[in-house]
């Protein structure tokens, strides 16, 4: 095989994996503040996926500026989504309040999945701008523009979640309620505002996500599984609450998973499992988490 | 200032507190000792509204705050100081302390509350950009106090101030206390380090198996048969 085979492979596999990261993100700050796993995170990556499709076929918007609205319209099926399903949980015991977010969650995908079929049908469907086409190469690599560019966008949003974190009072006050929510409420932080405001962020990084998808690769009803998953892996591998480093290890998931193509072909996924649990095996904190005790 | 009128408390089916009262007076140092699992701390998260309790009365500053949301408590002049510290160990010394002024109020005298904070533990200056969860145990509780001043508080609630320190340490972080106290701060605190807690404190309650089983003026506490036996190991003169 070729250098440039290899190359271009793990390219594009870095291009995806910034997907990966961008929507495990959204997953790992949701568990974060909140002790919940939202299983449907991935439902929700294909209903920001949608909205920027609809908003592209009916009103001919530019799916990179129907990024705002699109992230908007989840951010508060997030709120709606907290109050009315997950908040009622907030009080339960930890291993109580895993398990019950973990059976909604599954509820909701099944939902969400089937109402997609029943609206907008089973097809697969993808943004197709006039640009599609372009790209330029560098060092005989190509970069399409709508990946690449769906990887600088994904950074930036991932850079402006950081600066939003340790920069603002607010973003300060996620992070204290994920390191110590008692201590957090003794500060007179109201836990309940900053975890729907936290879920529905999280809401609002997955339409980001699904937005990009939907543009540079495709969309259909039944994504949200195999994206939930992605980003399941992404946030083991990353460290559970670890924010910065799921950025990072969706990267390596896309490069290692883009590459093992080349010598398993089809079972790629399953490179992707093996890492997963030889993590779980070997460094069960996450390879960015700090290591317990 | 602080009224607390026969509060029982559960966890589940097990009932911690009994028709616990007690008050505090405004600038008083109260302290509420008693042996492991008594239910001091029970209490203290009882009034910071960590845990209901399912009857009784609690008034702070005349308002009644059985139902009040925990953070509601913090805005209207409580904080504590848990037990453990309780800090936020991946975040820095600073960002602890600026946590500790998340109120409004806090937040409007931010910088002078912090300036009061370094000059009274100047260690605490050196390390603000570093992670609470390098400090050592002495600075941790030293940051955890200062965090707890954040909120410009008018009781200020201690759970064992001295857990995990130096007598040393402990005799500095009372001294501390007992200054906080004199700029005008009300403080509740428990402890099991009986002696410390009774030469610093006004007032005592003893708590045992969730019951106040004696109460009183803390120099005359010091002199208690029971409390000599108990809980300072000395036979009575």
């Amino acid at each position: 095989m070729n250098w440039q085979v290899f190359a271009q492979s793990l390219l594009f596999g870095i291009f995806v994996g910034g997907l990966y990261g961008l929507a495990a993100v959204g997953l790992s700050l949701v568990f974060g503040v909140m002790k919940m796993l939202n299983v449907a995170h991935g439902e929700l990556l294909m209903l920001g996926g949608y909205a920027t499709f609809w908003f592209f076929s009916l009103y001919h918007i530019d799916p990179f500026l129907s990024l705002l609205p699109s992230a908007f319209i989840l951010f508060l099926i997030g709120m709606g989504l907290y109050k009315g399903l997950f908040s009622p949980l907030a009080k339960l015991h930890e291993e109580v309040k895993i398990k019950n977010s973990l059976l909604i969650g599954f509820g909701l995908s099944l939902v969400f999945h089937n109402l997609a079929i029943r609206l907008w049908t089973a097809d697969e469907r993808s943004v197709s701008v006039l640009y599609s086409g372009w790209g330029f190469s560098l060092f005989g690599l190509r970069f399409p523009f709508i990946r690449f560019s769906g990887l600088v966008l994904a950074t930036i949003v991932i850079l402006a979640l950081h600066q939003f974190l340790t920069k603002t009072y607010f973003g300060k006050s996620i992070r204290a309620t994920t390191e110590n929510w008692e201590s957090a409420a003794l500060m007179g932080i109201n836990i309940e505002k900053t975890s729907m405001i936290s879920f529905a962020l999280g809401a609002t990084l997955a339409a980001m996500a699904g937005t990009i998808v939907s543009v540079g690769y495709a969309i259909h009803p039944a994504m949200g599984l195999e994206w939930t998953l992605k980003a399941l892996i992404v946030v083991v591998l990353a460290g559970l609450g670890n924010i910065g480093g799921a950025f990072a290890a969706g990267v390596l998931l896309g490069a290692v998973e883009s590459v093992s193509t080349l010598f398993v072909g089809p079972y790629m996924e399953v490179v992707g499992l093996v890492l997963f649990l030889l993590v779980l095996e070997l460094r069960p904190q996450g390879l960015f988490g700090k290591s317990i005790g | 200032m602080l009224e607390i009128e026969k509060i029982n408390v559960s966890y589940g089916d097990l009932q911690a507190l009994w028709d616990i009262s007690l008050k505090v007076g405004e600038k008083e140092i109260v302290a509420l000792i008693g042996p492991n699992g008594a239910g001091k701390t029970t209490t203290l998260k009882t009034i910071t509204g960590l845990l209901r309790p399912f009857g009784g009365e609690i008034k702070f500053l005349g308002i009644v705050m059985e139902k009040m949301a925990i953070h509601k408590r913090v805005e209207i002049g409580i904080s504590l100081v848990p037990e453990g510290r309780g800090l936020f160990p991946g975040m820095t010394v600073l960002e602890n302390l600026e946590m500790g002024a998340f109120t409004a109020k806090g937040r409007s005298c931010k910088d002078e509350t912090l300036e009061q904070v370094f000059e009274l533990f100047p260690i605490l200056k050196n390390r603000k950009k570093q992670a609470a969860g390098t400090l050592s145990g002495g600075e941790q509780q030293m940051l955890a106090i200062g965090r707890g001043l954040m909120s410009k508080p008018k009781l200020l609630l201690f759970d064992e101030p001295s857990w995990g320190l130096s007598p040393l340490l402990s005799k500095v972080i009372y001294e501390v206390i007992g200054q906080i106290n004199s700029s005008g701060v009300t403080i509740l605190l428990i402890e099991q380090n009986v002696r410390i807690a009774l030469e610093l404190a006004n007032r005592a309650y003893v708590v045992e198996n969730g019951r106040i089983v004696n109460q009183g003026n803390s120099r005359n506490m010091l002199n208690d048969q029971h409390i000599r036996e108990a809980y300072l190991g000395t036979e009575s003169v």
